[in-house]
């Protein structure tokens, strides 16, 4: 995956990864481009589409479009697995997520799709286990923020 | 709020702007703030500052002053601090950044951290956005976690070696001893690293490809184990166990078993037990075959298995959910030369797909449709195909109408059901057909001798119904001026009799010589075609002599010239207007310098000497078509193209040669060179028999910097020898 783009109907912005090392300049105008591509298709038409030299697929649940930008040897169908996982974990994660929840927790979201996914890949393939790992990782941060006393914690 | 707001706080009031102006405004307020809390000492407050930056410059907003903070995070012993400080260097330092060099020690120091969360938020940074020198400066540490850490470690480092390798693919040699030993494991995240890092080594590296080849059986005996078991609570998705390392597996043995026999025979087994044992009702499961589609079609499988896989994407066209149609079609479009009959049977459901509302869907099963044309199933396909012509969406006419002819032209089973759909497709969608369709189907109607009073009947009534497509105008006229006779007849075999009077004739070619919808070349056309009946016809000649008189004045150049020309055929050479505007003789389509529609400067057949009189008046309505690359764009010169034109009149002053013959050959070439540089020669053979006295003028017209120009050079006599 080279990169995966959150946005509203609107066109705004809700989160942006990028795997492959772009300017600023670049990344917003992939982002616009790309952002506008998806945002005129209609409701009938596939989940893929190509765009430039790579293969895009999108998703639209509720309000957000979850868009990922992957290379020709990518399975297309895994990517809309990959997308679902996500919004599963989100999910799990706020309970029945919506668009608000992503927009005041922006960093959690972010922890979560960097636990879930590193350079683009799956992690772990398991909900339960990325699931289990954010928990403890949030546990970690409320202590650390109640202390500053750094503690350890050795996980087998 | 001595601190500055919470990041909710502040999220809701960027959110509360109205208008972009009052958005900036806040903005800029928040990051003044921001910035002044960064300078000063540490009091706690910096994540949450850190945070709202990154939210402003989610919106946009430049943040390069947060950069340094995302250093200092970094470093903090505190893990909350640290959290958010890895979450920046992904956003706002990149590689080409120089801060980003600072954060490499601070990540090796995590790398060896006693808690796993903190390696993590260094292995996913690190695997994010390393540089190739951070890479290289960091590579020894992770093959460490490779080998020696718990899974949790072990998954993350395997991915994050997978970035390393991508950066500074020499370091592939590095990892490969762990990788190798990590298929060993059972947790699924350690598995799926290391399919993933040992495909990326496969890839870069030969010599490491051909060493993991041994360990096909490995692989196969983990995939049969996911395929075969039984519910795994924790790795099922929609009935498929692990369907994210299922496809890794099989994309995996595909780049092993390519090229290799070995290989692929251990893996033949495999592929045709999950083609047959994967559901695939969900996405999860198509997406397991169509892996394993593209891993069979990739190897060497036995054929069965190819038939397998083939309709395994058959099935996929009939379902349901459109993304799977659409996957279905790009395989077999990857599939259709090499198993081509295999494809034919899916045919049926492939043209169906057509009809399907995504754009994207219908653009492959036309590509799909045309390219499983044959001559067995020409006359069922063409009707579906012209079929979609009339519905198709705007961006695609032009590629189905070349489509259609292409086709057409390989495999049409008789000429009138050619000349049919040509006429078909020029009334569906004449707009949008290349330049080349006129000149060709002009060629085709010419050959097709009986068929030549059907086909003037048919354009006859196409032209009265309609005259805005110039394609189907030109072609119309061209015949109408060809055929007139025939039409006029009325009776006629192959359609319905209809009487056609001469002045209906008249009457249907005035009208496109007047209306505005018609192009100057569709006038050029419809002004020769009125010329031309006036041998054709018996009653009306008088009404065509006023015609071509008043074009005479008309302000468009080129038709001017015809119609004067025309007028000096009335007049002075009233005597051989039968002659020069007689019956063409069949243009001959393998001629010299034409290729593949193009007609170019062919050879006319040599005519019956009984049939011309003394002046021959070589004039051909068809555009020469000399696609030449302009390589003498830099220096002005003579261009021969797309309008060149050699005209020759033979001008006797005594008793007119019965017997003198013609041929033109192709010209040497297209372009003149300026200056004098270079030149151009076209052959014209003179078959002189009778020896009789010549003199003949010669027109060229030709394109010079966009301008049309033409030179006339009039030959009085010819050597004594020639004859």
């Amino acid at each position: 995956m080279q990169f995966m783009l959150l946005f509203s109907r609107q066109g705004k912005l809700r989160l942006q990864k990028w795997y492959v090392p772009l300017s600023d300049k670049e990344k917003k105008k992939i982002t616009r481009e790309l952002v506008q591509t998806v945002l005129a298709r209609k409701p009938k038409m596939c989940s893929f589409l190509e765009w430039r030299d790579l293969k895009v697929v999108y998703k639209r649940y509720a309000s957000l479009y979850f868009c990922c930008a992957i290379e020709n040897q990518d399975n297309e169908l895994i990517t809309l697995e990959i997308i679902h996982r996500y919004v599963e974990l989100l999910d799990k994660y706020f309970g029945s997520v919506c668009e608000l929840d992503i927009i005041f927790n922006f960093e959690k979201a972010y922890f979560i799709l960097d636990e879930f996914l590193l350079g683009g890949e799956a992690q772990d393939t398991s909900k339960k286990n990325v699931l289990k790992a954010i928990e403890q990782a949030d546990l970690l941060q409320e202590c650390c923020m109640t202390d500053t006393v750094s503690q350890s914690f050795s996980m087998v | 709020f001595p601190k500055g707001r919470s990041s909710s706080l502040m999220i809701r009031v960027i959110r509360g702007a109205r208008t972009q102006g009052e958005e900036r405004g806040v903005i800029q307020r928040e990051c003044a703030a921001i910035r002044a809390q960064f300078r000063q000492a540490d009091n706690g407050t910096r994540s949450h500052n850190l945070a709202k930056l990154l939210y402003v410059h989610m919106l946009g907003y430049p943040a390069h002053f947060g950069q340094m903070e995302c250093v200092r995070l970094i470093a903090s012993p505190r893990y909350n601090e640290k959290r958010v400080g890895y979450l920046g260097a992904m956003m706002l330092l990149d590689e080409k950044q120089d801060a980003s060099l600072l954060i490499t020690n601070s990540i090796k120091n995590d790398l060896s951290h006693s808690s796993q969360y903190v390696q993590s938020l260094a292995l996913c940074t690190l695997g994010c956005m390393g540089s190739a020198e951070m890479c290289r400066d960091l590579a020894p540490e992770i093959d460490r976690l490779l080998r020696a850490s718990n899974s949790y470690i072990k998954k993350k480092a395997a991915l994050c070696a997978v970035h390393i390798v991508r950066k500074v693919p020499e370091l592939g040699e590095l990892f490969t001893p762990a990788s190798r030993s990590l298929l060993s494991e059972k947790n699924h995240g350690v598995l799926h690293g290391a399919v993933v890092l040992i495909t990326e080594l496969c890839e870069r590296n030969p010599e490491t490809l051909e060493q993991f080849r041994k360990a096909v059986p490995e692989l196969v005996q983990i995939m049969k184990g996911l395929v075969m078991s039984g519910y795994s609570p924790e790795h099922n998705v929609a009935g498929i166990s692990d369907p994210f390392l299922q496809v890794r597996i099989l994309r995996l043995l595909r780049i092993l078993g390519r090229n290799n026999e070995t290989a692929s025979d251990a893996v033949n087994d495999l592929l045709a037990q999950v083609a047959t044992n994967t559901d695939s009702s969900k996405t999860a499961g198509s997406a397991v075959l169509y892996e394993t589609v593209l891993t069979v079609m990739d190897i060497k499988s036995e054929s069965g298995l190819r038939v397998l896989a083939v309709n395994i994407l058959g099935r996929f066209l009939l379902n349901n959910d459109r993304n799977i149609r659409y996957i279905s079609m790009t395989s077999l479009q990857k599939i259709v030369q090499t198993d081509h009959n295999a494809v034919q049977r899916h045919r049926g459901t492939i043209v169906d797909c057509l009809k399907d509302q995504d754009a994207s869907v219908k653009r492959r099963a036309l590509e799909l449709s045309l390219a499983l044309v044959s001559a067995v199933n020409i006359r069922s396909l063409m009707k579906e195909l012209l079929l979609f012509l009339s519905s198709c969406p705007p961006e695609l006419r032009a590629h189905t109408t070349s489509g259609i002819f292409n086709a057409a032209e390989r495999y049409a089973p008789s000429q009138r059901w050619h000349i049919d759909t040509i006429l078909h497709v020029l009334t569906t969608a004449g707009g949008d057909v290349r330049d080349e369709t006129v000149p060709n189907l002009i060629q085709l109607i010419t050959t097709a001798t009986e068929l030549h009073c059907y086909t003037v009947h048919k354009l006859y009534r196409a032209l009265i119904a309609d005259i805005s497509v110039q394609s189907l105008v030109q072609v119309a006229c061209w015949c109408i001026g060809e055929y007139g006779d025939l039409l006029l007849r009325g009776e006629c075999e192959e359609t319905e009799p209809v009487q056609v009077a001469e002045d209906d004739v008249l009457d249907a070619l005035e009208t496109v010589l007047q209306s505005h919808m018609s192009s100057p070349a569709t006038r050029g056309f419809a002004l020769t075609a009125t010329m031309k009946l006036s041998t054709r016809i018996t009653h009306n000649v008088d009404r065509i002599r006023s015609i071509v008189s008043i074009y005479g004045s008309c302000i468009d150049v080129e038709l001017q010239q015809r119609a004067v020309e025309y007028n000096a055929l009335f007049k002075k050479y009233d005597h051989m207007r039968a002659a020069v505007l007689e019956r063409m003789p069949v243009i001959d389509k393998s001629s010299p310098g034409h290729t593949n529609g193009e007609s170019a400067g062919g050879s006319i057949k040599e005519m019956e000497p009984t049939k011309r009189t003394q002046e021959v008046f070589s004039y051909l309505d068809m555009k020469y078509r000399l696609d030449a690359p302009l390589d003498h764009v830099t220096r002005p010169g003579k261009t021969l193209g797309p309008n060149y034109r050699l005209f020759m009149t033979f001008v006797s002053h005594s008793h007119p040669p019965q017997s003198v013959q013609l041929q033109m050959k192709a010209p040497s070439g297209d372009v003149i060179p300026a200056h004098g540089l270079g030149q151009v020669t076209q052959t014209v053979l003179l078959n002189n028999p009778n020896k009789v006295s010549l003199k003949m003028r010669v027109r060229v017209c030709y394109t010079s910097q966009d301008f049309v120009c033409q030179d006339t050079v009039q030959i009085d006599s010819f050597p004594s020898p020639a004859w």
